[in-house]
C-alpha cells in the first residue's frame, strides 16, 4: 500500500462530505428525533442510514473489482469514465431526483432502503470508482481475495467517516443549534457535484489513455 | 421553469415555531371573479403595510386571458415542506402562484418574482391536460407538498364522482397524474391536507360539480345527499385507510386544519349545516392508537329570523343558518378562527385544549339579516368568509364571497364585495381594523400573504 495514500484520504473526505450533507441522512435522523422528542431516535437512525449508504457503495466496489478481474485495466477505466460523465450530465439536467414513496414514519429497514436509493441517485458509489482504481491492488494483477479485502476496507473506511461526521452533526443540531441552521447553512451543491462527477470521469478517461 | 437558489428560499422555515418569527407581510395576493362571467377574473395585489399611505388598497391587478374561470382558492409552487428530509429540494424558489378556475378547470401560473406587485402570467394548464392525465376537473385546493404540488378536484370531467387529488410536477408544472392508488369508498372531494409527521393525508367532502354548480339543491340537501364524511389516507403509499362518517345530518364537511406541529396528530374540520337545527359545527379529529376518531367540539346555532327578511331558500325555516364556511388555525395551534358567513360573525376560539375550545372573541360584519356595518362603512352584505391568518398570528384577513351561484341564493340582492383586516389580540380577543376596509367591483375570494401564511405551508420539524 506504499506510495498511494491519496485514495485513502479521498475515501475519508468523500465520506465526511456525505456525512455533512443534510440530504444524505443526518437531517432525517434529526427530524425523527424531533418527532419522537428523544435523542435515541436520532442515534438509532444513524446506523440504518449508514448501512443503506454502504450497500449502495458496495455495488460499485463489487462491479469495479469483478470487471477488473476479467477486463484489461484501460477498459475498466473507460467504462468508469463513461458512466461518470453520463451520470454527471444526467444530474445537471435533473439535480433534484429523489426516491418516491417514503415519508417520515419509516422503520430502520425503510431508512436503510431510503438511504440506499438516495445514495444511488446521488451517485455516491460511482464517485468512488476512480478512487478505487487508484488503489495499488488495481494497478497490477492481484488475486480476487486481495482485491476483495481491499475493496471492503475501502468501502468501510468511507462509511465509517460518513457515520462519524453524520453522528456529530446530527447530535449537535439536535441538542444545541436546532434546525434553524438549515435556512443559512444548507448550500446548493447540486451544480458543483454534477461538475465533480464529470471532471472525475474526464480524469479517469485520460488516465485510461 | 423552476429556478433554484444557492441557499434555501428564505421564506421556508423548518418548523411552525420558527415560521411564526417571520417578518411581517407588506403585500397580500387576493383573487377576484366576475359572477356574471363577462369580465376576466383577476389576481389582485394589496398593500398591507400598516406604515404605508395605501394601506389596505389595491396596488396591482393582473387579469386572466379568459372569462368565466371563477377564481376561488390558490397556492404556491413550493413552500416550507421543501425542507422535509425524505424528499428535500430546499433550493427551489417560491415564486409562482397557481390559480385554478373552479368553473373552467384551467390552472394559471403567475410569476411574482420579477415584480411582486404585478405578477405575470407565465403558463396555463388546460382542463384537457388535467382530464387526460388525472381524470379530474374543477381544481379546488392547492398545497405545496414535499415532493410535488397537490391539487384537490371536485369531480371527474363529466361533473360526477369521483373527485380526488392530483399532483403537478414542481419543476415542470406538468400534470403527473391521479394521486390515489386505492381510493377505497371515497367519492366526494373538497379539501385535503396532511399530518406530514404521521404520513397521513385527510380529505373532506362537499358534492360533485353537478350538485354544486347550479347552487345548493334543497332536495339533495334535505335528503342528506351532500358530503358528510372525512377520509384518512396513507400519504406516501397513496392508499385509503379509514372513512369517518360524521352522520348524514351533518351536511358539507369542508375546510381541514390539521395541527401545524408535525408531532401532533389532531386537527379541526368545519361542517356547514346540520339538518336537525341548521346549526354549524366544528369537529376535532385525533389519532387514537392506530385509528383516527372525531368529536364535535363547537356548535354554532342558527338565529331565529322574520321570514319576510329571509331569501326564498330560507323563508320556510324562519332562521338564519350560521353557514360556517372557512376556518383557520394559528401556527402555534392555539387559536382557531371561524367564519359564519350566514349570520355575519367572525369568531375566535382558544383551542389550547383541542377538545374544549373556549370562545374568546367575536365581531360582526354583514350577515343575511344583521347586515352589520364596519366603522368606516354603511350596512354590509355577504359575511366573513375566506380567512387568512398571518404567520405571527396577529392579523386575520377576511373577504365576503362564497361561490357565485350560492352567493345569489343566500344574498339575492347581490353581494357588494369587500376585504378587511381583523386584529387578533395575543391574549385573545378580536378588533376591527379602522385603517383597512376596502370594497371591490368583483367578488373577492381567497387571500394569501407574501412569503406564506397560516394555510400555505406545512412542516416536517417539530
Amino acid at each position: 500500500m506504499t506510495g498511494a495514500l491519496w485514495p485513502w484520504a479521498a475515501l475519508v473526505l468523500l465520506g465526511a462530505y456525505h456525512g455533512v450533507n443534510p440530504g444524505m441522512g443526518w437531517l432525517f435522523a434529526v427530524a425523527r428525533g424531533l418527532q419522537e422528542k428523544n435523542r435515541r431516535a436520532v442515534l438509532g437512525s444513524l446506523l440504518p442510514i449508514a448501512i443503506g449508504h454502504e450497500a449502495s457503495i458496495v455495488i460499485v466496489v463489487v462491479a469495479v473489482s469483478l470487471t477488473q478481474q476479467f477486463l484489461p485495466p484501460f477498459v475498466v477505466r473507460l467504462i468508469a469514465a463513461l458512466v461518470l460523465v453520463s451520470f454527471g450530465v444526467y444530474k445537471l439536467a435533473r439535480p433534484r431526483s429523489h426516491p418516491g414513496g417514503f415519508g417520515m414514519r419509516v422503520g430502520p429497514g425503510g431508512l436503510a432502503a431510503w438511504s440506499f436509493l438516495m445514495s444511488s441517485a446521488h451517485g455516491a458509489g460511482l464517485m468512488l470508482a476512480p478512487v478505487l482504481l487508484g488503489l495499488p491492488v488495481y494497478a497490477a494483477y492481484h488475486s480476487l481475495r486481495e482485491i476483495s479485502l481491499q475493496a471492503v476496507a475501502a468501502a468501510s473506511l468511507h462509511v465509517a467517516a460518513m457515520l462519524l461526521v453524520m453522528g456529530i452533526v446530527s447530535v449537535i443540531v439536535y441538542e444545541k443549534i436546532g434546525v434553524r441552521i438549515l435556512r443559512r447553512g444548507w448550500f446548493n451543491l447540486d451544480l458543483g457535484w454534477s461538475l465533480v462527477l464529470i471532471a472525475s470521469g474526464m480524469i479517469t478517461l485520460f488516465t485510461a489513455i | 421553469m423552476a429556478t433554484t437558489l444557492l441557499r434555501p428560499d428564505q421564506s421556508f422555515y423548518p418548523s411552525p415555531r420558527l415560521a411564526a418569527e417571520a417578518p411581517v407581510e407588506t403585500l397580500a395576493y387576493m383573487v377576484t371573479f366576475d359572477p356574471t362571467r363577462k369580465e376576466p377574473d383577476g389576481l389582485v395585489t394589496l398593500d398591507v403595510d400598516p406604515k404605508s399611505k395605501g394601506f389596505g388598497k389595491q396596488i396591482g391587478r393582473v387579469e386572466a386571458p379568459n372569462v368565466g374561470d371563477e377564481f376561488h382558492h390558490f397556492g404556491w409552487n413550493v413552500c416550507s415542506s421543501a425542507l422535509c428530509p425524505y424528499a428535500a429540494h430546499p433550493h427551489l424558489e417560491r415564486r409562482y402562484l397557481l390559480v385554478p378556475g373552479l368553473r373552467s378547470s384551467r390552472i394559471y401560473i403567475f410569476d411574482v418574482k420579477p415584480d411582486p406587485k404585478h405578477p405575470k402570467l407565465v403558463h396555463t394548464i388546460e382542463p384537457k391536460e388535467i382530464a387526460d392525465r388525472a381524470g379530474y376537473s374543477r381544481p379546488h385546493t392547492i398545497h405545496c407538498g414535499p415532493d410535488g404540488i397537490y391539487v384537490s378536484a371536485l369531480g371527474n370531467p363529466d361533473g360526477d364522482v369521483p373527485g380526488g387529488v392530483f399532483v403537478i410536477d414542481h419543476d415542470t408544472f406538468a400534470v403527473k397524474g391521479r394521486w390515489e392508488l386505492d381510493r377505497g369508498p371515497q367519492k366526494f372531494a373538497y379539501d385535503f391536507w396532511w399530518h406530514l409527521g404521521y404520513d397521513t393525508a385527510i380529505t373532506s367532502e362537499w358534492g360533485t360539480p353537478k350538485m354544486v354548480e347550479g347552487g345548493v339543491n334543497p332536495e339533495l340537501l334535505l335528503a342528506g345527499e351532500y358530503g358528510h364524511r372525512i377520509h384518512i389516507w396513507d400519504l406516501p403509499k397513496r392508499r385509503h385507510r379509514q372513512e369517518i362518517d360524521l352522520g348524514k345530518e351533518h351536511q358539507m364537511v369542508l375546510e381541514l386544519r390539521p395541527a401545524h406541529d408535525p408531532s401532533k396528530a389532531f386537527g379541526f374540520v368545519g361542517v356547514v349545516v346540520s339538518l336537525k337545527d341548521l346549526s354549524s359545527s366544528i369537529w376535532t379529529w385525533y389519532l387514537d392508537g392506530s385509528t383516527y376518531k372525531v368529536e364535535k367540539v363547537i356548535d354554532i346555532p342558527a338565529e331565529p329570523a322574520d321570514p319576510d327578511v329571509l331569501p326564498p331558500l330560507l323563508k320556510g325555516f324562519k332562521a338564519v343558518p350560521p353557514l360556517v364556511s372557512d376556518i383557520n388555525l394559528s401556527l402555534d395551534d392555539r387559536w382557531l378562527y371561524v367564519s359564519a358567513w350566514g349570520t355575519g360573525e367572525f369568531l375566535q376560539f382558544d383551542v389550547s385544549d383541542p377538545f374544549k375550545p373556549k370562545k374568546t372573541g367575536s365581531v360582526h360584519l354583514g350577515g343575511i339579516v344583521r347586515k352589520a356595518a364596519h366603522p368606516t362603512s354603511g350596512p354590509l352584505n355577504g359575511g366573513p368568509q375566506m380567512v387568512e391568518l398571518s404567520r405571527d398570528g396577529k392579523r386575520a384577513y377576511l373577504t365576503n364571497s362564497l361561490y357565485a351561484s350560492w352567493d345569489e341564493q343566500f344574498y339575492p340582492e347581490g353581494i357588494t364585495s369587500w376585504a378587511t383586516l381583523i386584529d387578533a389580540k395575543p391574549e385573545g380577543g378580536l378588533g376591527l381594523d379602522k385603517g383597512f376596509f376596502t370594497t371591490f367591483e368583483q367578488r373577492t375570494h381567497q387571500v394569501h400573504l407574501e412569503g406564506g401564511d397560516a394555510s400555505s405551508d406545512s412542516y416536517c420539524y417539530s
